[in-house]
């Protein structure tokens, strides 16, 4: 009983807060929807067993992906009024279509079983390991290489950021580290005995 | 009790309002990546419904992956979407067709 109530809670807040992503006329709000969003999707993958899912997507989600976007909202001034314009002018035709489309992705999905490669194939559990146990055994085994190439997307995108966002500034001064160490005295300091009356020449 | 079906229906109706969040917005290109994570956690549930539903863990590894391929695509595109607005002043996307040469 307390499975479908949470069930049905989670289901219901994560499509709201989907729908309110869209719709939201601040995308502050957008970014805020969103994030109440992954954490009910974390609540049904919790629900299914997926307790290191659940972890992994409230971490990564909420943890680093909305905040890059926060910080990107919030440091860029964008004027969005503007580009809220056609917004209305496509609404019905837009709801028409996602009303078709999700018409059919249910229709095709509730039919799952249908298909040849499916169905039937409702693999006994192995022994009862842990979720976390289960997840790791396969990653480290069969899943190794794949694993591998994951971790060098990750580096490659990390690099590709920072490669695309750095750059020189032209209107700051900063200091030169280099020409500050090889300054010596001798080059920069001049003893002199002036004379009374005389001053020094520059 | 709660079924498979029921957790593909939530994640069809999810991938259909991440559709239309692009539709919508497309001029809007931070509200359209948004969009495009909403039809990749869909897309994950799917994955860990039907991993939990037929007993085999390979659709939660199936899942990390997609996380992981999800946060390089976030990071890359508001990489591009910073320079783009530093160039234009805007991140209207109707313009982004100026950008070749």
């Amino acid at each position: 009983m307390i499975a479908i109530i949470a069930f049905y809670l989670f289901a219901t807040l994560t499509i709201a807060s989907a729908v309110a992503v869209i719709f939201a006329r601040n995308p502050v709000h957008s970014v805020l929807w969103l994030i109440v969003a992954f954490f009910n999707g974390a609540g049904l993958m919790l629900l299914l067993g997926a307790e290191f899912i659940a972890m992994l997507l409230v971490i990564v989600y909420v943890g680093a992906v909305a905040v890059l976007f926060l910080f990107v909202v919030m440091m860029l001034d964008i004027d969005f009024a503007v580009l809220r314009t056609g917004f209305n002018k496509n609404l019905p035709f837009g709801i028409l279509i996602a009303l078709v489309l999700m018409a059919e992705v249910i229709i095709a999905v509730l039919g799952w079983e249908a298909g040849p490669t499916m169905s039937g194939r409702h693999v006994a559990a192995g022994p009862p390991v842990p979720n976390i146990v289960g997840i790791g055994q396969l990653l480290y085994s069969r899943y190794l290489f794949p694993f591998e190439i994951a971790g060098l997307i990750l580096l490659v995108a990390m690099i590709g950021a920072i490669v695309l966002t750095h750059r020189r500034r032209r209107d700051t001064r900063p200091q030169k580290p280099s020409r500050q160490i090889a300054r010596r005295p001798k080059d920069a300091v001049r003893l002199t005995q002036p004379e009374v009356g005389e001053g020094v020449k520059l | 009790m709660i079924s498979l079906s029921h957790y593909l229906t939530v994640a069809a109706i999810l991938f259909t309002i991440g559709v239309l969040g692009i539709f919508l917005n497309r001029r809007n290109v931070i509200l359209m990546l948004m969009a495009i994570e909403l039809i990749l956690l869909a897309v994950n549930i799917n994955l860990v419904a039907f991993s939990a539903y037929l007993g085999d863990l390979t659709g939660q590894v199936l899942a990390m992956f997609v996380l992981t391929v999800a946060a390089a695509e976030a990071a890359i595109g508001l990489a591009i979407l910073v320079i783009f607005f530093r160039r234009r002043g805007s991140i209207a996307v109707d313009d982004v067709n100026r950008m070749h040469g």
